[in-house]
């Protein structure tokens, strides 16, 4: 068996897992009857329809020839780990640390995911963003998040 | 006549110096939330709820229903600019939008989605004050068969704008409505797909997932391709306003869109967004220009048409709000608790009872799209200079946006994590050739949908035939099945194909 589109194959698949997934879980909840539909009715047919819906796209994907093999190309591990990774570090150290200390480390591992890092423009922008993240949100928005670090505010 | 004197009453009203700025303060604070990606109007309504105590009702209910608009067309703003669509409703406008703002023609856009609003906003405010009461009797007569229906129609519509693949659109609005179960169950009050985690209990947040998909999940994409081919846009910017052949082009567009919106807007349950998407798949079929740019690839019509629907529809949906007390979406149901602190029960006596209210805020939605206009026309330019930044500039600036409005949302970090994980599922759909529009669709729309499902099972009492044998519900699942047969003709499943193939 050879796959024929890539990128399709692994959809189906992804289709597949999900909705079976869904199904599984609905479960653990009260189905009900039609004439009083429980907890599980909707989501377990959802599942269901999607699994079915991802076999007919592994099927197609396994069948009808597409361009090149559809391939679906190296995946970016750099960018995509930085760039989760800042998100999830910012969103650690915000509640600890302040705006102030956790927006410039947002932006510096941020910018390492790019392909041009040069420290003084990500010295530059973190400055600027950080005073102007203060501006809007802090003074003009008047929202409430933590500035400096929880064992010097305190 | 009573439309007149109705309208006379309301500009009474909205004319005093202090209804203008609190109409003012409601759009520009309206736009700037809108434009910041992730700050929704709900949030920013939500914290401003303690502070209208000490404001009278009707200058409270202005400044609110300013903020709504106001964020409306300032989510449409970074739609186009930088492809996040700051509000569901401009989900769409951002397909065609950001093509354009690409190509170096989002100032064309922006002055599309300006003029188009403001024009919609317009005949809305007239649609209000003319047809509330016999309309207010159509939304009567939709029962949940009639909603399911409807929302069947709408997620159909969306699969006719993804591009690529119908089936896999269509596996995508699955998985959003999916997702959307991640909740409490509304009829039981079981959580459900929660894995003990107190956050899921209320659902995952529509921003977490829109900034995540959208948001970070595009940032990925850009930087994981070399620099030169990066989807960011022309340096050479054509002119901020639309050409002679852009109106032409546009503005039967716009008058679709209203008509359309306004319909569509009356019908609680999602007018904005239904309508946008609607428009957008009218606008599709309707035949233009024959060297007309494809659409998906910058077609100002797809800027027009639905921004044009959406403002209607964002008009028009306070007539179920203002009449029958049923909020439409959540910053209607904002709104609906504002009244009562302010001791108005919403409902059909508003009108009467309180009828400098009511009209007061009819005309001051007019007086506040005028303003927006206004406000906004001049600042294209310095929208546009936003796009000359350089993209290791720009990506870290979104990101820190992103990051804290996803942590202002309900003061966590909860959500900050979401949005991080669905950058990783952002970037999968990208590999995997997955349009996400849908999804976001089929997630907004899962919970009501099935609340609707299921009333209107336990209503025919388990009979799935309550879908068809209702002339409004089968007359609505009829058009989707022909909207699914339409597209997958073979003539026009090719010139789809031809109208969404990447440029790359």
């Amino acid at each position: 068996m050879k796959i024929k589109s890539q990128k399709d194959f692994w959809s189906g698949l992804m289709f597949v897992v999900a909705g079976l997934g869904f199904a599984a879980g609905a479960t653990n909840y009260t189905f009900g009857t039609s004439a009083r539909p429980g907890p599980g009715y909707f989501p377990f047919g959802l599942g269901i329809l999607l699994a079915l819906l991802g076999a007919l796209v592994l099927f197609k994907s396994l069948s009808v020839e597409a361009d090149r093999g559809d391939p679906v190309g190296a995946i970016a591990w750099k960018p995509m780990g930085l760039i989760v990774l800042s998100v999830a570090v910012f969103g650690a150290v915000l509640p600890r640390l302040g705006l102030f200390l956790a927006l410039p480390i947002l932006i510096c591992i941020a910018s390492l995911a790019g392909d041009e890092f040069k420290l003084k423009e990500v010295v530059f922008n973190s400055v600027v963003l950080t005073l102007g993240s203060w501006a809007v949100f802090i003074k003009g928005l008047a929202l409430v998040i933590p500035l400096w670090p929880a064992f010097m505010a305190g | 006549m009573d439309l007149l004197s109705n309208l006379a009453l309301g500009f009474g009203v909205a004319f005093t110096l202090q209804n203008l700025f609190y109409a003012f303060f409601g759009a520009v604070l309206g736009t700037l939330i809108g434009v910041l990606p992730g700050l929704g109007p709900v949030a920013t309504i939500a914290m401003l709820l303690p502070s209208i105590y000490a404001l009278d009702a009707t200058p409270a209910l202005i400044m609110l229903a300013g903020i709504y608009y106001g964020a409306q067309y300032g989510g449409s703003t970074t739609a186009i600019l930088i492809n996040v669509p700051g509000e569901s409703s401009s989900v769409v406008t951002a397909i065609d939008g950001y093509q354009m703002a690409r190509k170096g023609r989002a100032g064309p856009a922006l002055a599309a989605a300006g003029l188009g609003s403001f024009f919609a906003g317009c005949v809305g405010t007239i649609i209000i004050a003319a047809f509330a009461p016999p309309l207010t009797e159509l939304a009567f007569k939709f029962g949940p068969a009639e909603y399911f229906s409807l929302m069947v129609l709408g997620l159909i519509g969306a699969v006719v704008l993804a591009s690529g693949s119908l089936i896999k659109a269509i596996g995508m609005i699955l998985l959003g409505l999916l997702l959307g179960q991640i909740n409490t169950d509304v009829i039981s009050g079981v959580p459900r797909f929660s894995f003990d985690i107190p956050e899921l209990t209320d659902g995952i947040g529509f921003v977490a997932i829109a900034m995540g998909v959208f948001g970070f999940g595009e940032i990925i994409a850009n930087l994981s391709r070399p620099a030169e081919h990066r989807e960011v846009f022309t340096k050479d910017v054509k002119g901020l306003w639309p050409t002679r052949q852009d109106f032409k082009d546009a503005w039967p567009a716009v008058v679709r869109g209203t008509a359309l919106g306004s319909i569509l807007g009356v019908l609680p349950g999602g007018g904005a967004l239904l309508s946008s998407f609607a428009a957008y798949t009218v606008e599709k079929k309707v035949r233009g220009r024959a060297d007309e740019v494809p659409f998906g690839q910058g077609n100002i019509r797809g800027v027009a048409g639905p921004e044009a629907a959406n403002n209607a529809g964002a008009q028009t949906s306070f007539i179920p709000m203002l009449t029958l007390g049923i909020p439409p979406n959540a910053v209607m149901a904002l709104m609906v608790g504002a009244m009562t602190i302010k001791g108005i029960q919403p409902g059909p006596q508003v009108m009467t009872s309180n009828p400098e209210l009511f009209w007061g805020l009819i005309a001051s939605m007019w007086v506040g799209n005028a303003m927006l206009i206004v406000l906004n026309l001049p600042l294209i330019g310095v929208w546009i200079k936003l796009l000359t930044v350089p993209y290791r500039f720009l990506f870290p600036a979104i990101m820190a946006f992103c990051c804290i409005g996803l942590y202002t949302l309900n003061n966590n970090n909860f959500d900050v994590y979401m949005a991080a994980g669905f950058g990783v599922v952002g970037y999968l759909f990208y590999k995997l050739g997955c349009e996400p529009a849908p999804l976001l669709l089929g997630f907004i729309l899962g919970p009501m949908m099935e609340e609707n499902l299921r009333r209107a099972l336990l209503l025919s009492r388990g009979d799935w035939s309550t879908f068809v044998t209702k002339p409004l519900s089968a007359g609505l699942l009829i058009a989707a099945v022909l909207m699914v047969v339409l597209v997958s003709l073979p003539t026009i499943k090719n010139k789809r194909e031809v109208a969404f193939k990447e440029e790359d």
